[in-house]
Formats: structure tokens, C-alpha cells, sequence
């Protein structure tokens, strides 16, 4: 038997690195990814806890994040692929004008 | 050391060092083919949680599509290896320490605080995908049809927004 | 040695059914690639491979051999890592998929180490056996995704933005295609859906039946996630050279290949399991001779190989045919003689069948079908396959909530 503190330290650990590549990355679609990162430390979190108090909430709110993810990937792409289109580049430090 | 803690930690491993793969890979499909070794070891941790469900869901709706989608986009994009101004690169360092105090204070709020969670804890076998489904049709039955039309909504802004305009 | 043999029994054992089913599919694969010339040439009045060995038996061997001693160039400028990774992924993750399959429902009749050994790897209670399967499938797109990324070059770029796409799209559709079968099930054990379908009538309780649009929408869509015609637009040769695997060569290429194989297999056992009743008989259980049916069909076949070999004249006709069918012909007999092996071959052998009748499906198809468009491929699997399989859940859920699941 795992301990739980285990998988909560190990889901920090990933949120963490989450904010650092959230911060440090340059390229759009890579800054996604880190957020993409975030959300599955969450969820390691919330599986893990279900699992300790033997309740499946955890697990229900699990696929709900899944469902919201994806949703937010198709939109968050569609998003990357206009602003790739509109300035030629993936770099956020070049997107930084309002109004072309 | 028993054969699940060995398990654990080789899968941890392999999230830990895919996450900080994401991080130093210049080229964002290598990037991405990190964070697909995140979500398949994060997969492996569900499977030992007895969340088998929620694994094979982890996989085919994060490994298999949404991952897909930013494969594709960058192949379709043709992005290149990341540029780092010296500003950006000037960024790393708070954003470092603001990470590592951002994880540990996270840690140590939540490792103070699941004491009476370790203590409520019991071993035993998890609930099978059927309850899963009874709880998520009945019980969360709102929320649920709220995503549908979310999903609805996602899919509508993601065709509006990729159309190129009409000339 | 022994006590070290006993305690690590489970492991030793997975190993060896593990090293087995993997020489059992390449061979059943090389063997395909044979059966898929000969019957495309048929369909096209050609003979196919007939120089090596009798009726071409040997060409698999041969083109076996070619692959592994051509020359292995790297192109310039690929991405190292991606370019070795993706046939790799393609090949792992096509052979994983096999091992979920179950082949039989009986243990074998004697235990080994002290274990119950049953057909196929994975013991038959795991709970999350076809979903298993889907996620794996669902990686299945990296391996040509990225060859055709890493390949720094156009038509392998074309082709994988092509395949990553189609196989997003169908992926939907193969999934809420097998959503009715499971709903009729009650499970994801694939075990359990096969002793769903029993019934009285044989062939009646098959799944096919109550869920004919499901199995068609599955059929297509799992052709599509195959990339094989008329869904082969990944590698349109015509168009994309060879497509995702143009800049391949020698036993990289080879892995694509075996892949594709591999991933017909298991989607003709899907088709098997999950829409025709596996591993049970078409006929009902009270007719005792259709035991014999195993005995009957290969008994001929043996006399058939033996006549057959004796006309030809080289030594590997004359010798090894006539061995061949000697070997089917006692096996014929051993079956009438020992009844409890003969029941044992029930299972196996309608399994075996099926699968057979489907891998003659897809070679059919690719002698008959000319391919799709491109558009015509993206509008016909969004707005056909995906509204009709949504349909084919929504009226099935209706009728069980109705009439109770169909038994």
C-alpha cells in the first residue's frame, strides 16, 4: 500500500514544474502544454484522494477535467493557428500588439 | 521495498523527468512527446489506484486526442525550435524560485493536511466502472450535460475561429 | 532450481505465452503478406508469387531476407531521435494490442508449473480489456505522425498530416460504434462479451444481429484507423509516393509493415469478438456432428496438399508438401480419435475462422475498392459514419431500457 502523501507530493512536484514551464517557455503552443501539465497533476491529486477516502467523487471530477481539457485544446488551438496565421510567428513575445 | 512502491517510483520517475523533459526539450514536439510520456505515467499511477477507468480514459482522450491535436498543429504550423530573447531568459530565474516556492508550499500545506485522510484511509478494492457510471448519470447528472454543451460551444468557437475569412 | 521455477511460475510463463504469440504473428503475418499477393492477383487474373517454393510459399522467407540485408540510409536532416523512434512506437504498440486478445475459454487441460494456462496473455478477468485496446490504438497514430514529421521531407509531412487527421476522426466514430455492444454486454471484459452472445440458436445470439449498423460503422472506421484501401490515403502512392514511410528503407520500413499487418489481425478479432460470437459456434449446441466439422474440413485439405505436392518437381514440392499434409491428415484423425481434444479445438478453431473470413475481407477489399478523396474521406466520416453510430447508441440504450438487454 502506497502511502497517499506520495501522490500529492508527487502532483506538486508536477504542478510545480507546470508553472515553471508555463513561465519559462516561449513558444505558444509549448506554454499550452505546460498548462495541459497542471491539469494532469490535478488530477493525480484528485485520484489519489478518492482512492483514500474511498469515494468515487474524485474519479467523476476527473473525467470532467478530461472533458474541459479537450474542450479547451480544440479552442485554445483554433486560437494558435489565427495567431500564427495573423504574425508568422509562435513566439508570445512577438504577439504583443492589440490590433495589427 | 515492495513490488506497487517499486512500481510508484519508476512511474514517478518517469513523470518527473517527462515534465522536465518539456521544460529543456527545444523543439516543442519534443515537448510534446515529453508530456505524452507524463500522461502515460500518470496512466500507470491510475492503474495502481485502481482507477482503471479513469486511466484508459487518460490515454485515449489526452494520449490520443488532445495530444494528437498539438502534433498536428505543429506539424501544420511547421514550428520551428524556440527563440529565447535575453528578457525571456532573464524571466527563468524568479520564475525558478517562484516554481520551487509555489511546490513546496503546496506540499507541505497538503502533506500537514491529509494526516486525517492517511488516518481515514483503509485498503481495500475500489469501487468497479459501474459505479462510476451510476454516480456520474445520477448523481452528477447536470454537471455532465453541462460539459455536453460546453463541448458544443468548444467545438462552434474552434470552427469559428480556424475559417479562413472569406474574400 | 526447481523451487526458483515454481515461485517465479507467473512470470516465466507470461514470458514464454509472450515469446510464443509474437513468433505465432510474425509468421501469420509473413504468411498474410502471401495470402493478400496471391488473392489480389487472383481477383486481377494474375498468378502471384509462384517462383519460390511451391505456389510461392517461400516468398515471405525471401522478401524476409531482403529486408533485413538492404542497404539503411539515413536521410539528411532528419530528427535523429523522432525518425528511430516512430517505427518502433508503430511495431510496440500494434504487437501490444494482440495480447489482450483471447483466443480460447477453456485453460489447457493440464497445468504447467502448478498454473492454469489459458489461450492468450492476459488472464481472462481483466476488467478493462476492449478499453484497453481502444488506448492503445489511440497511441497507434504517434507512429505515423511522427515519421512523417521527422522524415524532413514533403510527401512523409503530407502524409502523416493526413493520417493524423483521419485517424482523429474515425477514432470517434470506431469507439461509439462498439458503445451498443457494450451496453448489451454489461462489460468491457472481452470474455464476458463472447459468453454474452450464447443462445440456444447458435448464430441467433450473435451480436451482429441486433447491432448490424454498429458493426458496419465499426468495420469501416477500424479500416480507416488501419490506413489500409480504401482508406489508404496516409500513403496514396499515387499521390504521396509512399507517404508517411517514403524515407524508410530496409527493416525500418519492414516495422511499418509488420505493424499494418499486425493491426489487421487484431481489428478482424475485434470484428469476431465483438460483433460474431467469437469463439462460439454458429450452430446450436445440440448438434453434436458440427464437432467434427474441424476433422472434415482438414482432412481433405491434407489429401489435397499431399496430391498436390506429389506433382511437382522439385525436391521441396515432392518432400515437404506431402509432410505437410501428412501432418493435417493425422491431426484430422487424432481428432475423431480423442474427443476431449476435439472439444477442447472447438473454441480456437471458430475463433481462427472468423478471424480467417475477415483478413480475406480486407485483401478483397483492396483488390475491388478504388480509394477515397480526401474530402470525400473527412466529410464521409463526419457526417456519415460519426451521426449514424451516435444514432445506433441513442436507439439502442432506447431499447434496452424498453425490452431489458436482448437474451
Amino acid at each position: 500500500m502506497i502511502p497517499t502523501n506520495y501522490y500529492i507530493v508527487l502532483s506538486a512536484i508536477l504542478f510545480g514544474l507546470g508553472v515553471l514551464a508555463f513561465i519559462f517557455k516561449r513558444n505558444i503552443i509549448s506554454i499550452f502544454m505546460s498548462i495541459e501539465l497542471m491539469l494532469n497533476a490535478v488530477n493525480l491529486a484528485f485520484v489519489a484522494f478518492s482512492q483514500a477516502m474511498h469515494k468515487l467523487d474524485g474519479q467523476v471530477f476527473v473525467l470532467f477535467v478530461i472533458v474541459v481539457a479537450a474542450a479547451e485544446a480544440a479552442v485554445g488551438l483554433a486560437i494558435i493557428i489565427l495567431t500564427a496565421r495573423n504574425r508568422q510567428s509562435l513566439n508570445v513575445e512577438r504577439v504583443d500588439l492589440l490590433k495589427l | 521495498m515492495t513490488a506497487p512502491l517499486i512500481i510508484f517510483f519508476v512511474l514517478a520517475a518517469l513523470a518527473v523527468g517527462g515534465a522536465l523533459s518539456l521544460i529543456f526539450q527545444k523543439h516543442p514536439i519534443h515537448s510534446a512527446l515529453s508530456l505524452i510520456v507524463v500522461m502515460v505515467a500518470l496512466a500507470g499511477l491510475y492503474l495502481l489506484l485502481g482507477a482503471e477507468f479513469v486511466a484508459a480514459v487518460q490515454i485515449i482522450v489526452y494520449g490520443g486526442a488532445i495530444m494528437v491535436l498539438f502534433v498536428f498543429v505543429i506539424m501544420l504550423l511547421n514550428a520551428g525550435i524556440e527563440e529565447h530573447t535575453n528578457f525571456s531568459k532573464l524571466a527563468g530565474f524568479p520564475g525558478l524560485l517562484l516554481a520551487f516556492a509555489l511546490t513546496g508550499f503546496i506540499a507541505a500545506t497538503i502533506a500537514r493536511s491529509t494526516d486525517t485522510v492517511q488516518a481515514a484511509s483503509q485498503p481495500g478494492n475500489m469501487a468497479s466502472t459501474r459505479d462510476l457510471s451510476t454516480m456520474i448519470f445520477k448523481d452528477f447528472v447536470y454537471p455532465f450535460e453541462l460539459t455536453s454543451f460546453l463541448i458544443l460551444v468548444a467545438v462552434l468557437g474552434a470552427i469559428v475561429l480556424a475559417q479562413r475569412e472569406k474574400a | 532450481m526447481n523451487a526458483f521455477l515454481y515461485a517465479n511460475a507467473w512470470l516465466i510463463i507470461t514470458v514464454v505465452k509472450v515469446a510464443l504469440l509474437l513468433f505465432i504473428v510474425l509468421t501469420v503475418n509473413a504468411y498474410l503478406t502471401w495470402f493478400e499477393r496471391k488473392v489480389v492477383a487472383h481477383i486481377q487474373s494474375r498468378w502471384g508469387p509462384h517462383r519460390v517454393g511451391p505456389h510461392g510459399l517461400l516468398q515471405p522467407m525471401a522478401d524476409g531476407l531482403k529486408f533485413l540485408f538492404k542497404e539503411d540510409p539515413t536521410p539528411a536532416g532528419v530528427d535523429r531521435f523522432v525518425y528511430f523512434l516512430a517505427p518502433l512506437l508503430a511495431l510496440a504498440l500494434a504487437l501490444t494490442s494482440i495480447a489482450i486478445i483471447p483466443f480460447g475459454p477453456d485453460p489447457l487441460p493440464w497445468k504447467i508449473l502448478g498454473q492454469t494456462i489459458y489461450l492468450g496473455i492476459l488472464p481472462p478477468n481483466v476488467n478493462i480489456g476492449i478499453l484497453a485496446l481502444f488506448a492503445i490504438t489511440a497511441l497507434g497514430v504517434y507512429g505515423v505522425a511522427l515519421a512523417g514529421w521527422s522524415s524532413n521531407s514533403k510527401y512523409p509531412l503530407l502524409g502523416g498530416l493526413r493520417s493524423s487527421a483521419q485517424m482523429i476522426s474515425y477514432e470517434l466514430a470506431l469507439t461509439l460504434s462498439v458503445v451498443g455492444v457494450l451496453l448489451i454486454a454489461g462489460s468491457f471484459n472481452l470474455t464476458e462479451i463472447i459468453n454474452d452472445q450464447t443462445s440456444r440458436y447458435g448464430i441467433l445470439g450473435w451480436n451482429i444481429f441486433p447491432q448490424f449498423l454498429g458493426f458496419i460503422c465499426f468495420f469501416i472506421a477500424a479500416v480507416a484507423e488501419t490506413n489500409r484501401v480504401p482508406f489508404d490515403l496516409p500513403e496514396a502512392e499515387s499521390e504521396l509516393v509512399a507517404g508517411f514511410h517514403t524515407e524508410y528503407a530496409s527493416f525500418k520500413f519492414a516495422m511499418f509493415f509488420i505493424a499494418e499487418y499486425t493491426s489487421m489481425i487484431t481489428v478482424s478479432c475485434l470484428c469476431a469478438i465483438l460483433f460474431f460470437g467469437g469463439w462460439l459456434s454458429p450452430f446450436p449446441a445440440t448438434w453434436t456432428w458440427t464437432y467434427y466439422l474441424p476433422t472434415v474440413l482438414l482432412l481433405p485439405a491434407g489429401l489435397w496438399v499431399i496430391w498436390d505436392g506429389l506433382r511437382y518437381e522439385t525436391i521441396f514440392g515432392k518432400v515437404i508438401l506431402p509432410g505437410i499434409g501428412a501432418v493435417m491428415c493425422i491431426l484430422a484423425i487424432a481428432l475423431v480419435i480423442f474427443p476431449g481434444v476435439n472439444n477442447f479445438i472447438q473454441a480456437p478453431f471458430w475463433l481462427l475462422s472468423k478471424i480467417f473470413v475477415f483478413l480475406f475481407v480486407y485483401v478483397w477489399m483492396r483488390g475491388t475498392l478504388p480509394r477515397l478523396r480526401y474530402d470525400q474521406l473527412m466529410a464521409f466520416g463526419w457526417k456519415m459514419l460519426l451521426p449514424v453510430s451516435i444514432a445506433n447508441v441513442v436507439v439502442t440504450s432506447f431499447a434496452i431500457l424498453r425490452w431489458g438487454a436482448i437474451k
